[in-house]
This record gives C-alpha cells, sequence and structure tokens, in this order.
C-alpha cells in the first residue's frame, strides 16, 4: 500500500507564506526595488501569493515575473522526456532589482542553478534571495534558501508533492513513497 | 508529449497534435529573441549545418538565426561555395558532411524529393526548408502560428491563397496545415497556374481574385516568380497585375479584419500594391520574426536533448 502523509494543510501553508512576506519585507528593509520571479509552475502561484500578501502589508504592488528553466536545464542531454516549453514573462528590467526567486520545493539546487543563470540573461540584479515553501534537503549544489516555509527532512526514495487550489483545487503538501 | 521523430520533411505527415506542439513551442520562443541577451544555452554543442542549393535570404538567414539564439554552431553551405560547382553529387556531398558529425542539417533543394533522399542516408535529423514545388514546412507553420497568434484560432477561418498555386511549395504546405487545423481554404490564380486535381486537396478553387477573397479572414498573397516569366505562363506582368494584383479597392470585399500575409520576398505593384503590404491589415514582418521562433521550436524539439 501506498505511504502517503499530509505534512502541511491549508492554513500551515498560509501561514509559512505570511511569514515568508514579513522577513522578505525586514530582509530588503521594505519594497524599494524589490520584485518576485516565480519558477514554473508551483512557484508562480507562490509568488502571486507572497505578492498580494505584500500588498496588504505595505500597501505596494512589486513586480512579479514568471521564469520557464526548461532552457536552461543540465539534464536535457540526458533526458528521454523532453519537457514542455512555456512561456518566460519577465515585464520590467532587473537591472539593480533585489530579485527574490520563489520555489515551492528545495531539492537538489539544480532548478535554482537554471534559474539563476536564466535571470543573470535578464540582466544585472542588485542581489538574488530564495524562498522557498519546503526544503526537503539532498543538496547537489552550493546553494540555499533564504526564506523557509519548512524544512523537511526526506529520505530520497520519498516524494514530496505541493499541492495547490490554484493548479490541484486543494492546498496541501504531502509526503508519500515513491512507486517507481 | 515529445515530437518522435528525426526529421521534419512536410507537413502532409505531420499531425494536429504535432502542429500544434510545434506551434506552442514557438509561441514560448518568441520572448527569447524580444531580451537583451538573445540567447539560451539549450543547443550548446550541437552543429547545425544549412545547406542551401537554391537561393535564400530569408529563410537561411532565419534558421541561422534560429540556431544562434539557442547556442548551437551553424554552417552555411550555399550555391557559390557548393562542392556540387565542381561536379559532386548530392548524395556524396551529404555522406561527407555526415561524416563531420553534425546533428542536424536544414536543407533547400530545387529537386522535390531532395530532403526525403538524404533523411533515408544519413542519421541527422533533416529539416526540409524548401524542395522544389512540393513542401516548405517551416513557412506553412509559421504562417498557422502567425494566423494563430492574431486571431487567436485557426479552426473555421476562411483563408484566400492566391497567385501562383501550381508552383507554389509555400501554398502546397499551407494547404495541408490549414485543412489539417480546420480552416477552410480557397485557392484562386490564373487558370494555368492552378494545378489539374487542386479540388483533391479539399479546396475551393477560383480563377478570379475578386470571387476568391470575398468575406475571407485571411488573404495569402503568393510571389508571382519572375524566372517563371519565360514559360509564357502569364501573357504579361501587366495583365496579372490588372487581376491578381490585391490593392485598396478589392480588398474591402474581405472581412474588414482581414489579414494580409506574403512569404516574401514581395514584387511590389505586381501581385500586392505598397499601400496594402505596408498597410494596417499586413502582417507580412510578424511572419518573418514567428519564423524564427518557429525554427527555434523545431531545432529544440527535434535535437534538444538526448535522441
Amino acid at each position: 500500500m501506498e505511504q502517503k502523509k499530509v505534512v502541511m494543510d491549508t492554513d500551515g501553508i498560509d501561514r509559512s507564506l505570511t511569514r515568508i512576506a514579513y522577513e522578505i519585507l525586514e530582509r530588503n528593509k521594505g519594497t524599494e526595488e524589490l520584485c518576485l520571479v516565480g519558477i514554473r509552475t508551483g512557484g508562480v502561484y507562490l509568488a502571486e501569493r507572497l505578492k498580494q500578501k505584500i500588498r496588504r502589508l505595505e500597501g505596494i504592488d512589486i513586480p512579479l515575473g514568471i521564469l520557464d528553466i526548461t532552457l536552461y536545464r543540465d539534464d536535457l542531454r540526458h533526458s528521454d522526456k523532453k519537457p514542455i516549453l512555456a512561456k518566460t514573462d519577465i515585464p520590467f528590467s532587473l537591472d539593480d532589482k533585489k530579485v527574490v526567486l520563489v520555489d515551492d520545493v528545495l531539492f537538489t539546487g539544480r532548478t535554482i542553478r537554471a534559474a539563476m543563470d536564466a535571470l543573470i540573461d535578464f540582466g544585472r540584479p542588485k542581489l538574488i534571495q530564495l524562498a522557498v515553501l519546503i526544503d526537503r534537503g539532498h543538496r547537489e549544489l552550493p546553494i540555499r534558501a533564504d526564506f523557509v516555509g519548512k524544512n523537511l527532512p526526506s529520505s530520497l526514495w520519498e516524494s514530496v508533492v505541493v499541492k495547490l487550489t490554484e493548479k490541484n483545487g486543494i492546498d496541501e503538501v504531502v509526503i508519500q513513497e515513491d512507486t517507481q | 508529449m515529445k515530437l518522435a521523430r528525426k526529421d521534419i520533411l512536410g507537413i502532409k505527415d505531420l499531425s494536429i497534435d504535432e502542429i500544434n506542439l510545434i506551434l506552442n513551442t514557438a509561441d514560448s520562443f518568441i520572448e527569447v529573441s524580444t531580451r537583451e541577451i538573445k540567447k539560451v544555452p539549450t543547443l550548446r554543442g550541437k552543429t547545425i549545418v544549412n545547406l542551401f542549393f537554391e537561393a535564400s535570404t530569408r529563410t537561411r538567414t532565419s534558421f541561422e538565426i534560429a540556431g544562434k539564439r539557442l547556442s548551437a554552431d551553424t554552417i552555411n553551405i550555399s550555391a557559390s561555395t557548393r562542392s556540387v560547382v565542381k561536379g559532386e553529387t548530392l548524395i556524396d556531398t551529404a555522406r561527407n558532411l555526415e561524416a563531420m558529425n553534425p546533428d542536424a542539417i536544414v536543407i533547400r533543394h530545387s529537386a522535390a524529393g531532395a530532403p526525403h533522399m538524404l533523411a533515408r542516408m544519413v542519421k541527422q535529423s533533416i529539416i526540409n526548408a524548401g524542395d522544389g514545388a512540393h513542401e516548405h514546412p517551416t513557412q506553412a507553420l509559421l504562417d498557422m502560428m502567425t494566423i494563430k497568434e492574431k486571431k487567436g484560432k485557426i479552426a473555421g477561418l476562411k483563408v484566400a491563397i492566391v497567385g501562383d498555386i501550381a508552383h507554389s511549395r509555400v501554398a502546397r504546405s499551407n494547404i495541408y496545415g490549414l485543412i489539417k487545423m480546420g480552416a477552410h481554404v480557397i485557392v484562386a490564380g490564373p487558370a494555368m497556374m492552378l494545378p489539374r486535381d487542386i479540388e483533391h486537396m479539399g479546396v475551393t478553387v477560383h480563377d478570379n481574385l475578386e470571387k476568391a477573397i470575398r468575406d475571407v479572414d485571411i488573404i495569402m498573397m503568393l510571389r508571382i516568380q519572375l524566372e517563371r516569366q519565360q514559360q509564357k505562363l502569364f501573357p504579361s506582368l501587366r495583365e496579372y497585375s490588372n487581376y491578381f494584383c490585391l490593392n485598396r479597392q478589392n480588398i474591402t470585399l474581405a472581412k474588414d479584419d482581414v489579414l494580409v500575409m506574403h512569404p516574401g520576398p514581395i514584387n511590389r505593384g505586381i501581385e500586392i500594391s505598397p499601400d496594402i503590404a505596408d498597410g494596417p491589415y499586413s502582417v507580412i514582418l510578424d511572419q518573418v520574426t514567428n519564423g524564427v521562433a518557429v525554427r527555434m521550436a523545431l531545432l529544440y524539439l527535434l535535437i534538444g536533448g538526448k535522441q
């Protein structure tokens, strides 16, 4: 039987994002030059929620971009599956911006490496910070998150799935044994 | 899904799903060409040979830019440098190229079927950039992409293709593609330029421009191939343009939001009047922009990643 455990529910996710929004504002001393870039697909919804929270706290709409990292992946040459390319949409300059990169799960760090390479092609940000809902460990690159919703020690044969209302109809984080 | 094929030889053998995958991928590539740094690392270390046995500026440049924006190395072999001048056959040229181990070969040739022969002979991906009067698949794909971008759909639209249908690979590829995607295609041209039995491709046929463009959503004007004048397909350019030039009078017969397309290069004042070519209905330059994105998409789908 498949082992499945819910480790975060709607309220848990919301509280974590509220705390992250406060931390982002505290660390960056407000919203000046601040922008969010969500990594497709989970990170985009989380970035959108952080933007709403920051608006409620500060009354300011900060710019939000969408990044698809497919073209920067380091495993294209090794994978049989070809990921479907989706649109990148960063409709503002990143020069001298404080960029908060947003993703759902931080795992090997390879996605973040690809995302940082992509961001640098869009300009020269003043700094890049990383916000993730879940940090599940097992890094393969020297990368760490600045803002973490929950640290979730996991084993390699488990998978961590972040479900969000916008795409799955429910807000929860589950950890399950990988059936493959 | 992925594009499970080695080559792109024609629209005829592409499925609707494959066409949609290519168009959606191309749509995502548009953004790369608008960046300050117009380059992504996706095809680093890949080599693409552009083998052009027929003159071409737009298509060859478009393929070259597409490859370079994906970080591939692109090499052009064109009419003046080709060893065919020295008498080498296409087969020997291909074998020699294969021995240098490129990842894709883009070929334009005056003989219909030349890319197909090449595709059977070599292990590399072959992209047909125009073979005789047969197919020009990347042109049809960029045309469909432009229609979809401007109209939001292809299915249900009325599209008129006007000009020398018989000698046009652009027309043939577009007919295959547009009908597959659910459009209604009307072709028109002087009787000598309409292939016999063209109705069998599922199109409506007219020998009159006004009838063909009535109430259509899209008008695709084809270039009159001046080099074919010797074949006496039409009495004179002036007579052709009297009957088949799209101008500001006859365009009012089409829908108010009609799009005017042309694969280029245009003969101003012959098949299209300058005020129409440069006017508000014209999407001719959008076609060129989308051409780069479509070719990036094909290169990515064919040779990006493991083969």
